[in-house]
């Protein structure tokens, strides 16, 4: 059994897009920012912190989760990856990413992390999804540049390539 | 916003998680999606001394069949019920509901058993409950308790569930050769209800149609016939609350608008 009270702060480790990595956090403190305050992965964004926004979402465990509706004390031990893995160490955009930037799937690009997120989830363990289905998971998204289509035409890109 | 401090705890059984609950009682909340909880600490609708964490609690993850139902254990997630092989087949009132539960990205951390204890007047799970008859079990120390979903969901963000007491599981009965049907109306997919209804067609014809968002809990009622002016009749005597999405005559509306379109697809489904 773990118990920590509010006052201490809790060793946490975990695994971060492969590395082994150790910060302290007091209970209340959301995964979100333990990633991006305590470890400095900033590329994990905050926007609304009440989980319907979904642009802080991450995979635990290869799971698509709303990080600011995790505490960072519940993801000791979990294998968390964020849109920071997704690129090569050059730079080179991986397919979904280039599929984005051939759609014009983003503008200012603020929700891109968590969208980019929930779709490497989603397409793992449904690989040609219809395009109701990827509105579906875009429903957990705001966008506020994008109007969504281009978001909707470079899913659809790369899971017909696939 | 952050949430105000609390302390976090995360029992390794059910038997630890139950004797947190007798010492903590009201000053505890039970962490298991926080998909619902983890929204309201970070606004600060509520204040807790404890989270107790049972999402790692193995033996809470698990969904079985049990005495003519489907028993699904409290760290069970929406995702993992979705995904279950038999679920169209034993449970497809559930199967019908589940995809209107949040989104893809919450349900896959917010469970089942969550939902219905945190008592949504527009929840699709409580609903789906409460249609079926189903069950809540409770244990404490004091031992186990089983309630109907009409007795244990009591209002608004209320139930009957006892301080010290965690829910383990919630029991959904099987239905043989039944038709059934699933609809809702809401600003946004994903979002609460305004108006949820569901409707059950038993196999000797008979219809039990319920409707959440109507009241402070869902409510269950048997309708004769083709269900047209026992529907208007109903509407009319149900609260149908305000709130910022909707008045009662819009609540009343989308009611008596959406109950012959489900009731219809349940008769469809049974034939």
């Amino acid at each position: 059994m773990r118990r920590v009270n509010r006052d201490e702060k809790m060793r946490v480790t975990l695994t971060l897009n492969g590395r082994k990595l150790s910060g302290d956090a007091e209970p209340r403190l959301l995964l979100s920012d333990f990633l991006r305050q305590v470890l400095g992965a900033t590329g994990t964004h905050v926007g609304c912190e009440h989980g319907i926004c979904g642009a802080c979402t991450v995979l635990i465990d290869g799971i698509a989760t709303r990080s600011c509706l995790t505490l960072a004390v519940q993801a000791e031990g979990r294998e968390i990856t964020t849109v920071e893995s997704l690129a090569a160490p050059d730079g080179t955009l991986n397919p979904l990413q280039q599929a984005f930037r051939n759609n014009h799937a983003l503008q200012c690009g603020f929700c891109t992390p968590g969208i980019l997120m929930s779709f490497t989830d989603y397409l793992a363990r449904h690989p040609h999804p219809t395009t109701a289905e990827i509105r579906e998971v875009l429903s957990g998204h705001l966008c506020r540049c994008t109007g969504y289509a281009g978001i909707v035409a470079a899913v659809e890109e790369v899971a017909g390539g696939g | 916003m952050k949430p105000r401090p609390f302390d976090y705890v995360r029992p390794d059984t059910v038997e630890q998680a139950v004797a947190l609950l007798a010492d903590y009682g009201d000053e505890a909340r039970i962490l298991a999606g926080g998909q619902s909880l983890l929204p309201m600490l970070n606004l600060r609708l509520l204040d807790v001394g404890v989270l107790i964490d049972i999402s790692r609690i193995a033996e809470l993850d698990s969904i079985g069949e049990h005495a003519g139902g489907i028993e699904i254990g409290a760290a069970v997630t929406q995702n993992k019920l979705m995904a279950w092989p038999a679920l169209a087949q034993k449970l497809p009132l559930a199967a019908a509901a589940l995809p209107f539960v949040g989104h893809f990205q919450t349900r896959n951390k917010g469970t089942v058993c969550g939902s219905i204890a945190h008592a949504d007047p527009s929840s699709e799970l409580a609903l789906t409950l409460a249609v079926l008859g189903g069950e809540v079990v409770l244990r404490s120390r004091r031992g186990t308790r089983v309630l109907a979903a009409g007795e244990f969901q009591e209002d608004m963000l209320t139930t009957a569930r006892a301080p010290d007491e965690l829910i383990v599981a919630v029991r959904f009965p099987l239905l043989a050769g039944q038709g059934v049907a699933f609809r809702e109306v809401a600003r946004r997919h994903g979002d609460f209800a305004i108006v949820a209804v569901a409707a059950v067609v038993e196999q000797d014809g008979t219809l039990r149609l319920g409707v959440g968002g109507m009241a402070g809990k869902p409510m269950v009622r048997r309708i004769e016939g083709d269900g047209a002016s026992a529907v208007h009749e109903w509407a009319e005597a149900l609260e149908g609350f305000e709130d910022l999405h909707a008045s009662p005559a819009l609540r009343r509306d989308l009611f008596r608008n959406l109950a012959p379109l489900v009731i219809e697809e349940a008769q469809k489904c049974a034939a």
